[in-house]
C-alpha cells in the first residue's frame, strides 16, 4: 500500500441504466502518490465507475469525497476544475488543433481579449519539457503518433493541476518504448503527489507500475489488494470469479463430447496480423469440431473472428476454407462461402431493433426465399416456425418486434438467422453473454448438436466453464498472439487461466 | 507517399492556385477583365453573397449547416426597406437584428432540442421565406425616397471603392481575427474537430453552437440590408439559392463540410473564385442564367466529391502511419 | 416514444392478451397520431370553413394531393434508409421539361423520357451517396439547384404549352368518375405498401435504416440498395412532374415542383416515418400528405395568403421531428 494520505474516497457507488444495475455499492480509496489499478472483464463496471468519478455520468447512490470534502460533479468540466481528469482509451483530443491548443482548450491565455499565442506556446513548451516529452507545442496533434497524443492528453491533465488522473487503457496502442515513456511520466506524477487510476488488461504493466489493484466483477467490488505479493494466477481468478482448485462439472448444457475428430479440416487461418491487436494468430477448425477461443479482454479474440469473416483488411496472413484460399471483399462473400458470424455486440451489430422476429430471422436468407423480388410468405413462415420451435424462441409470435424480446431470445433469433443459411463454419463471439440461464443452456446444447451434424464451430467465450466443457480443443490468446493450444485432458481451467495470465510459469502450449 | 502529399497540396492550395490560374486565363483572353472597373464590379457583385459565405464558414467549421440564410437575406431586406424612412441606423439595426434573432432560434433548436441542423434550418428557410412573403403581400417594399443615408450603404463609394466592398473587407478581417485569435473562434474549430472530445474537455458546446448560428443570421441580415439599399427595395424573394452559393464558396475554399478545418481566408478565396468564374461567363456573354444554375450545382457536387476523395485518402494515410 | 422492454422473458400466459389489446392502434402504427390530427383538421374545417365539406371540394383535395403523395412515397423509402432527398422538386421540373419538349414524338415517348430522366437523376444521387459516402442532404441539395437549371435550359426559360389529348389524359382523364391521377396514386401507394411488406428490397431498406452495421454483417447489399432507393425517388418525382404538366397543359420549368421537397418531407415525418430511418410508414405518409393538402386548401378557401401556410408547414415539420427524435440513452 502506498503510504500517502488519503486523496479520494468512493463509498457505496451505485448506478443503474434502465433498470439494469451497472455498479452496485462499490468502494475505492486512493492515496496521494498512488497508482491504483482497476481491473475486471467486460461488464464489470470499470468504465461506469470512471465516468461517475470524472463527472461524465451522474450516480444513483453512494458518495465521493475528494480531500475529505464531498463532491458531486455534474459535468467533466466541473470534475476537471476540481482536479479529477480522465484520459480515455480512444484519445479524446482535437486532431486538427495544435498541441498547445489541446492542452489549454478553454483556458487560453489572453491579451486585450485576443488569444496570446506566444504565451500559449511558451507555457505548453515548458510543461512538455517538464514532463520530458519531445513534442513541439505548435505541431498539429493529428501529426503525432498515438502514443504522443496520449502524452499530450496527460500533459493537459497535469496543466489542470490534476490531483486524480484516470488513464483508461493507456497502452492499448503503444509500442514497448512508448510504454516506457508513459511509465516515466507516471513516475513524475507520482512524485508530485498526484494519484493515478490505471485501467488495463495487460498483466505485465499492472505489476510494473501499480501499487494496488481493485477488482470489479458484474458491477460489484470483489477485492482491493496490494499488488506486491499477489500471484498473477490469483489475480486472473479474482477477475473471472474462479477458485484455482475449482472445476465445476456439469455447469453447462453442452452434454457429451461428440468425439468428431476425423471430419477433415475445414478452416485454416494462418498468421493473421493487423496492427497491435492481432500479431500472427493461427487457428484451425475441423468439420464437426468445436474450437474454443479464450483470452482476456483485448487479447485479440473478437479481432480474430472479424478477420476470419473478412470484415477488417489484414496486414498479413490468410484464411483457407476447405483447402481453398478465401478472398472476401464483403460479408456477402463470406456468407456465400459458408461462413457465419454471430457478433459480440448484439445490439450494435446483430439485431435490427424495429424489425420483427421473422424479419430478423430471415434477413440473411432472403436471397433464397425470394422469387422475382417477392418474399415467399409460405417459405418464410415455414422456416421461421421451424427455427422458433427448434430453438424454442419465446415470443408472442413471429411478428413481435425483436427489441421487445429478452436478450436470450434475441440471441436465439440471430443464431437462427445463420442456421437457416446452412453454413459450414459458425463463428460465435460470446454466444451466451448476458442472457438468462434457460436460453444459455438451450444455446449450448444446440451448439453441440450442430457440431455433431458436421458444422465447424469457432466459439469465443470469456466463460471458462463454457470453454472447458464445450470445446473439443482450446486456443488461448494473449496480447494478440496464441499463448497456448490445449486439448483433451490438458484442457483444464487451471491451464487456461495460466495461459491467459502469462508471465512466470505460464507454459507455452502447456498441455504437451 | 506521393499521392497523399499531392492530395494535401490540392486541399490546402488548390483553391488559391485555381484562382490565380483563372485570373491569368481571363486577363489573357479578355482585355476587359483586368480593368479596375471590372475588378471592382466583381468584388461588389460578390460582396453580399460573400458576407453570407462568411457566416456559413463559422457554421460549417462547427460541422453544421445553415440552409436558412437566403430567406434571412429577404427578411432583413424587407424590414430594412420598410424602416429606411426612419433613418439608416434603425433600418440597419432592425434588419441585422431580426435575422440574427432568427439565426439564434436555429441555434437554440439545434443545441437544445437536438434536431439535426439541416432539417432545422430547412424549416427556417421555408418559414422565414413565408414570413417575408406574407408580411409584404408578396410585393417589393420600396425604400422611402426621402431617406438619405440608406441608399449610400449599397450604392455609395468610399474613394473609388463601393461601400459594400469595404464592408466585405472589414467583415472578413474581423472574421479572420475572431476565428484565429479569440477563444470563441478557437472553440468553433474545437467543436467541429471532435464534438465529444470538446464536451469532455469542458467546452460549453451549446453556447458556441448558438453563437455561430446567430452570427450566420446576422451576416445574412447585413447582406440583406445592403442588397435592399442597392436595389432601392426590399424584395421578399431576394436571396433565393444563396445558401447554395455560400456553401459552394466555403467548400471550394477548402473548408471541410465535416468541420474543424478551414477559415475566413479560404472562404474569401472561394468567394472570389466563384465570382471570377461567373464574371468570365458574363464576359463570354453566351451563357444563359439557367446554365449558370446548372454549373453552380455541378460545381458544388464536383468539389464535394473531390473533397470526400481527398479526405478518404488522408484518413487511409493516417491509419497506416 | 420507444416502449422499452427490459430483458425479461415474456411469460407465456401474457402472450395472447397483448396483441389483442394493441390491435386497433397497431393497425395504423406510428401514424395513429397523424390520423387523429387529420380527422380533427377536417372536422374543424367542415365546421368553420364555408363549402369545405362539399363533395366537389373533397374530390379536389384528392386531385391536388396526388402528386405530393407520389413524391412523398419515394421520400418515405429514402428516409427509411436514414437519408433525405431534397432534389425531388427540381427533378419534377426536369421530367416536365423533358416530357413537354418531346411531345411531338408522341405521348408514350414523352412519358418514357420524363420517367427515365427522373430515374437517372435519382440514380446519380444514390451512386454519389452510396459510393462516395457524401451526406445525402448536400448531394441532393446540389441536384436541387442543377435540376432546376437543367429544366430551364431544356425549356429555354419559357413556358412550353401544348395540345396533346393522349398526354393530357395523365392529368385530366377520368376512368368513370375517378381521375386518372388518383388511380396512378393508388397504384403507386399499393405497390409501395407491397414492396415494403413483401419484397426483399423492402426488407433491405428497413434493415439498412434500422441498423446499417447489422444489415451489412447479414449480407444486405447496402450500396446497391441505396442506389435503387434514390433512383425510385427520382422516378416517382418524374412521374409527379409529368402529371402536373399534363394537368396544367403546359410545362413551366420555373414553377413545377417548387418547394415540393418540403411538402414531401413534412408528409413523411408527420406520417410517422422517423428521419433517423428504420421504419417506413407508407400509409402514414398518405395521411401526412393529406394533412398538408388540407392545410393548403383551407388557407386558400379562407383567403389567407399562401405564404402563411409555409410558416405553418415549417413549424409542423419541426414539431414532428422533435417529437420523434431519438432519446438519448
Amino acid at each position: 500500500m502506498a503510504g500517502g494520505p488519503e486523496l479520494l474516497r468512493v463509498r457505496g457507488l451505485t448506478k443503474r441504466f434502465a433498470g439494469v444495475t451497472a455498479l452496485d455499492g462499490v468502494d475505492l480509496t486512493l492515496a496521494r502518490g498512488e497508482v491504483h489499478s482497476l481491473v475486471g472483464e467486460n461488464g464489470a463496471g470499470k468504465s461506469t465507475l470512471i465516468k461517475i468519478v470524472t463527472g461524465a455520468y451522474a450516480r444513483d447512490g453512494g458518495a465521493i469525497e475528494l480531500e475529505g470534502r464531498p463532491v458531486a460533479f455534474r459535468s467533466p468540466a466541473e470534475a476537471q476544475a476540481a482536479g479529477v481528469v480522465a484520459v480515455y482509451q480512444e484519445v479524446n483530443l482535437l486532431a486538427y488543433r495544435t498541441v498547445a491548443e489541446n492542452i489549454y482548450l478553454g483556458r487560453e491565455p489572453r491579451r486585450f481579449g485576443l488569444v496570446d499565442w506566444g504565451r500559449l506556446n511558451a507555457d505548453a513548451g515548458a510543461l512538455l519539457a517538464r514532463l520530458g516529452l519531445p513534442v513541439d507545442p505548435r505541431a498539429t496533434l493529428g501529426s503525432l503518433s498515438i502514443a504522443l497524443r496520449q502524452m499530450v492528453a496527460i500533459a493537459r491533465g497535469v496543466s489542470l493541476d490534476a490531483k486524480v488522473l484516470v488513464l483508461d487503457e493507456p497502452t492499448s496502442s503503444l509500442t514497448e518504448r512508448e510504454v516506457g515513456t508513459l511509465f516515466e511520466v507516471i513516475g513524475k506524477l507520482k512524485a508530485g503527489g498526484a494519484a493515478v487510476i490505471y485501467v488495463s488488461h495487460r498483466m505485465d504493466e499492472l505489476y510494473a507500475v501499480c501499487d494496488r489493484v481493485t477488482v470489479l466483477r458484474d458491477g460489484k467490488l470483489v477485492e482491493t489488494r496490494a499488488l506486491a505479493g499477489l500471484d498473477r494466477l490469483d489475480l486472473v481468478c479474482l477477475m473471472l470469479g474462479k477458485r484455482r482448485d475449482e472445476v465445476r462439472k456439469g455447469s453447462t448444457a453442452f452434454g457429451e463430447r461428440g468425439g468428431a475428430e476425423g471430419g477433415g479440416e475445414l478452416l485454416r487461418a494462418e498468421g493473421l496480423t493487423r496492427g497491435r491487436r492481432l500479431r500472427g494468430v493461427s487457428v484451425a477448425v475441423s468439420r464437426g469440431e468445436i474450437v474454443g477461443m479464450a483470452g482476456l479482454l483485448g487479447s485479440g479474440r473478437t479481432e480474430t473472428a472479424r478477420a476470419v469473416f473478412g470484415l477488417d483488411p489484414l496486414e498479413g496472413g490468410g484464411v483457407r476454407l476447405g483447402g481453398r484460399p478465401l478472398a472476401l471483399r464483403s460479408p456477402r462473400d463470406a456468407i456465400d462461402a459458408g461462413l457465419a458470424l454471430l457478433p459480440e455486440d448484439r445490439k450494435g451489430e446483430g439485431i435490427v431493433p424495429d424489425m420483427s422476429v421473422a424479419e430478423n430471422l430471415t434477413l440473411a436468407a432472403l436471397p433464397g426465399l425470394t422469387k422475382l423480388g417477392i418474399v415467399s410468405r409460405a417459405r418464410q413462415r415455414e422456416i421461421v416456425e421451424r427455427f422458433m420451435r427448434r430453438l424454442s424462441i419465446k415470443a408472442y409470435g413471429p411478428e413481435q418486434k425483436i427489441r421487445e424480446l429478452s436478450g436470450g431470445n434475441q440471441q436465439k433469433v440471430l443464431l437462427a438467422r445463420w442456421l437457416c443459411r446452412d453454413p459450414k463454419l459458425l463463428i460465435l463471439d460470446e454466444p451466451t453473454r448476458g442472457i438468462d440461464i434457460g436460453a444459455k443452456g438451450d444455446i449450448q446444447a444446440l451448439i453441440r448438436e450442430l457440431a455433431r451434424a458436421g458444422l465447424g464451430v469457432l466459439m469465443i467465450s470469456s466463460e471458462l466453464e463454457e470453454i472447458v466443457e464445450g470445446s473439443d480443443r482450446v486456443v488461448v490468446l494473449r496480447d494478440g498472439q496464441v499463448a497456448a493450444e490445449l486439448r483433451g485432458e490438458a484442457m483444464t481451467q487451471d491451464a487456461i487461466l495460466r495461459a491467459m495470465a502469462g508471465g512466470e510459469g505460464a507454459a507455452e502450449g502447456g498441455a504437451s | 507517399m506521393k499521392a497523399p502529399r499531392l492530395a494535401a497540396l490540392l486541399r490546402q492550395e488548390g483553391a488559391p492556385l485555381a484562382l490565380v490560374a483563372v485570373c491569368v486565363f481571363a486577363s489573357l483572353r479578355y482585355d476587359a477583365f483586368l480593368t479596375p472597373e471590372n475588378l471592382l464590379n466583381v468584388l461588389r457583385q460578390n460582396s453580399m453573397p460573400g458576407l453570407v459565405a462568411l457566416g456559413m464558414t463559422f457554421v460549417i467549421l462547427t460541422g453544421g449547416i445553415d440552409l436558412s440564410v437566403g430567406s434571412l437575406v429577404a427578411v432583413a431586406g424587407v424590414l430594412a426597406a420598410n424602416l429606411a424612412g426612419r433613418g439608416t441606423a434603425p433600418a440597419l439595426a432592425a434588419g441585422v437584428g431580426a435575422a440574427a434573432l432568427l439565426g439564434l432560434v436555429n441555434g437554440v433548436v439545434i443545441a437544445k432540442a437536438r434536431v439535426q441542423p439541416f432539417i432545422t434550418t430547412l424549416a427556417m428557410m421555408i418559414a422565414a421565406r413565408g414570413l417575408a412573403l406574407a408580411a409584404t403581400g408578396e410585393q417589393s417594399v420600396r425604400v422611402d425616397r426621402l431617406s438619405e443615408g440608406f441608399p449610400w450603404l449599397g450604392r455609395g463609394l468610399i474613394g473609388p471603392v463601393p461601400v459594400p466592398v469595404v464592408v466585405l473587407a472589414l467583415a472578413f478581417g474581423l472574421g479572420w481575427l475572431v476565428l484565429g485569435h479569440t477563444r470563441f473562434g478557437r472553440h468553433v474549430y474545437a467543436l467541429g474537430d471532435n464534438e465529444d472530445a470538446a464536451r469532455l474537455m469542458g467546452l460549453n458546446v451549446a453556447s458556441v453552437t448558438i453563437g455561430v448560428y446567430a452570427l450566420s443570421g446576422a451576416l445574412a441580415g447585413l447582406a440583406g440590408v445592403l442588397l435592399a439599399s442597392r436595389l432601392g427595395a426590399g424584395q421578399p424573394v431576394a436571396g433565393t439559392g444563396w445558401e447554395l452559393d455560400a456553401i459552394a464558396s466555403v467548400v471550394v475554399g477548402g473548408t471541410l463540410l465535416t468541420g474543424g478545418q478551414g477559415g475566413a481566408g479560404s472562404t474569401l478565396v472561394g468567394v472570389l473564385l466563384l465570382g471570377v468564374l461567373f464574371n468570365l461567363f458574363n464576359l463570354e456573354g453566351t451563357i444563359s442564367p439557367w446554365w449558370q444554375w446548372v454549373l453552380r450545382g455541378l460545381f458544388l457536387l464536383v468539389v464535394v466529391v473531390v473533397q470526400s476523395r481527398l479526405g478518404a485518402r488522408r484518413a487511409a494515410a493516417a491509419a497506416t502511419a | 416514444m420507444t416502449p422499452t422492454a427490459p430483458d425479461a422473458t415474456p411469460g407465456a400466459g401474457g402472450a395472447e392478451a397483448r396483441p389483442a389489446r394493441g390491435r386497433p392502434r397497431a393497425a395504423f402504427g406510428p401514424a395513429y397520431g397523424a390520423l387523429v390530427a387529420l380527422a380533427l383538421l377536417v372536422a374543424a374545417n367542415a365546421a368553420f370553413t364555408p363549402n369545405f365539406a362539399s363533395a366537389s371540394n373533397l374530390w379536389n383535395v384528392l386531385l391536388q394531393v396526388s402528386s405530393t403523395v407520389l413524391v412523398a412515397v419515394g421520400m418515405t423509402l429514402v428516409v427509411a434508409t436514414g437519408g433525405i432527398d431534397l432534389s425531388v422538386g427540381s427533378v419534377m421540373a426536369v421530367a416536365s421539361a423533358v416530357g413537354a419538349s418531346l411531345l411531338d414524338r408522341g405521348a408514350g415517348a414523352a412519358v418514357a423520357a420524363g420517367l427515365l430522366a427522373g430515374l437517372a437523376a435519382g440514380a446519380l444521387n444514390g451512386a454519389l451517396i452510396g459510393a462516395f459516402r457524401i451526406q445525402p442532404f448536400i448531394v441532393t441539395l446540389a441536384l436541387l439547384i442543377t435540376g432546376r437549371g437543367v429544366a430551364q435550359v431544356i425549356s429555354d426559360g419559357k413556358l412550353i404549352a401544348f395540345r396533346n389529348p393522349a398526354f393530357e389524359a395523365l392529368g385530366r382523364g377520368r376512368l368513370g368518375p375517378v381521375p386518372a391521377q388518383a388511380l396512378i396514386m393508388a397504384a403507386v401507394v399499393g405497390a409501395a405498401l407491397a414492396a415494403v411488406r413483401a419484397t426483399s428490397f423492402g426488407r433491405y431498406v428497413i434493415a439498412l435504416g434500422g441498423n446499417e452495421k447489422a444489415a451489412r454483417l447479414a449480407g444486405v447489399p447496402t450500396g446497391p440498395t441505396k442506389v435503387v432507393v434514390y433512383a425510385l425517388s427520382g422516378a416517382l418525382a418524374g412521374l409527379a412532374g409529368l402529371i402536373e404538366t399534363a394537368r396544367l397543359g403546359a410545362s413551366d420549368a420555373a414553377k413545377v415542383g417548387l418547394t415540393m421537397e418540403l411538402d414531401a418531407i413534412a408528409a413523411v415525418v408527420v406520417g410517422g416515418t422517423p428521419l433517423t430511418g428504420g421504419r417506413a410508414s407508407v400509409g402514414g405518409t398518405v395521411i401526412g400528405a393529406l394533412i398538408m393538402q388540407v392545410i393548403t386548401t383551407s388557407f386558400n378557401m379562407r383567403l389567407v395568403p399562401f405564404s402563411w401556410s409555409l410558416v405553418l408547414k415549417a413549424a409542423i415539420i419541426l414539431v414532428a421531428v422533435y417529437v420523434q427524435r431519438p432519446k438519448l440513452a
